[in-house]
């Protein structure tokens, strides 16, 4: 285990903004994917 | 004598294949990520000279590393659907370049907010960040390219001459760090040396990449089962109905 607690994990040694960042934008592009995906079928279907 | 071969790898008959397995990979890719995320926030030590920010390569590397080798698939499909003819060929293609352009923008993005902390800065022109990005605009042109033809096999045909061309950009990105002196650093794993990083740290980049992988395989297959439904309605009504209402 490398924290000592909530607060030092989430300032990941004062880099914080920027490994969360990298992993809230990558989450958000890949959820935005699925979502674009997943509506493309259901219209495919619909048309 | 390949017709039998090729007829089993129709569009219609792939489209039923393609929905069973997107689960499997979808659950695969979920928990890969699960397991690869608990190893690289919670087993994997801090870094001894890069501190917590390095954290951020069990995201960027699988990223990079998807962006090149969806554009090889990508690539190989296009070709094979040019020689060979075959439908599902371009359709697979296709369903593959949004994907690989969302993992481009991912490994884009998550090195630019490595570089900061590590270089001082978010972007500099050198080799392996430059053919990075040109890579991103290869995969825009080629999605642009074949929405702006209306035919769908000339479309195929275009974009999979635009897509054999850029082949020569993924052994400039891979081999920049060596061929140049590049800001961006060398490789830490490599098929010809022991990896230069902690195993647990290497554990954690692999399962990532592995997870990387699953989801990649996944939302294509789904992706290629709405460019299937759009296309055949145009040939084969009757199945498209018989799909639809199953």
């Amino acid at each position: 285990m490398n924290w000592g607690g909530a607060a030092e994990f989430f300032a990941m040694g004062g880099h914080g903004a920027f490994v969360w960042g990298s992993y809230a934008v990558s989450a958000l592009c890949i959820a935005l994917e699925a979502w674009l995906v997943a509506r493309r079928n259901r219209r495919a279907r619909a048309a | 004598m390949f017709s039998n071969f090729f007829s089993f790898a129709s569009p219609q008959a792939f489209y039923p294949v393609a929905g069973r397995m997107i689960p499997w990979f979808g659950w695969s890719a979920a928990l890969l990520a699960l397991a690869g995320l608990y190893i690289g926030f919670f087993v994997a030590p801090t870094d001894a000279t890069q501190g917590e920010s390095y954290r951020i390569i069990f995201i960027h590397v699988p990223a990079a590393w998807m962006s090149m080798f969806i554009y090889l698939v990508m690539a190989l499909w296009a070709g094979l659907g040019l020689v060979l003819n075959t439908r599902l060929s371009g359709m697979m293609a296709s369903a593959l370049a949004p994907t690989g352009a969302m993992f481009t923008f991912v490994a884009l993005w998550s090195g630019a907010l490595w570089g900061k902390p590590t270089w001082g800065t978010y972007w500099v022109w050198d080799a392996r960040l430059t053919s990075e990005l040109i890579l991103l605009f290869l995969y825009l042109g080629y999605m642009a390219l074949k929405e702006a033809i209306e035919d769908p096999q000339r479309a195929d045909r275009a974009g999979a001459i635009l897509a054999l061309v850029g082949v020569v950009n993924i052994p400039i990105i891979y081999f920049s760090v060596q061929w140049w002196n590049t800001l961006h650093q060398g490789a830490s794993v490599s098929l010809t040396k022991a990896p230069s990083m902690a195993m647990t740290m290497l554990a954690g980049m692999l399962v990532m990449a592995l997870a990387a992988w699953m989801y990649a395989i996944a939302v294509s297959l789904a992706r290629v089962r709405a460019i299937i439904l759009e296309r055949e309605r145009g040939r084969d009504m009757a199945w498209v109905r018989s799909m639809v209402n199953a």
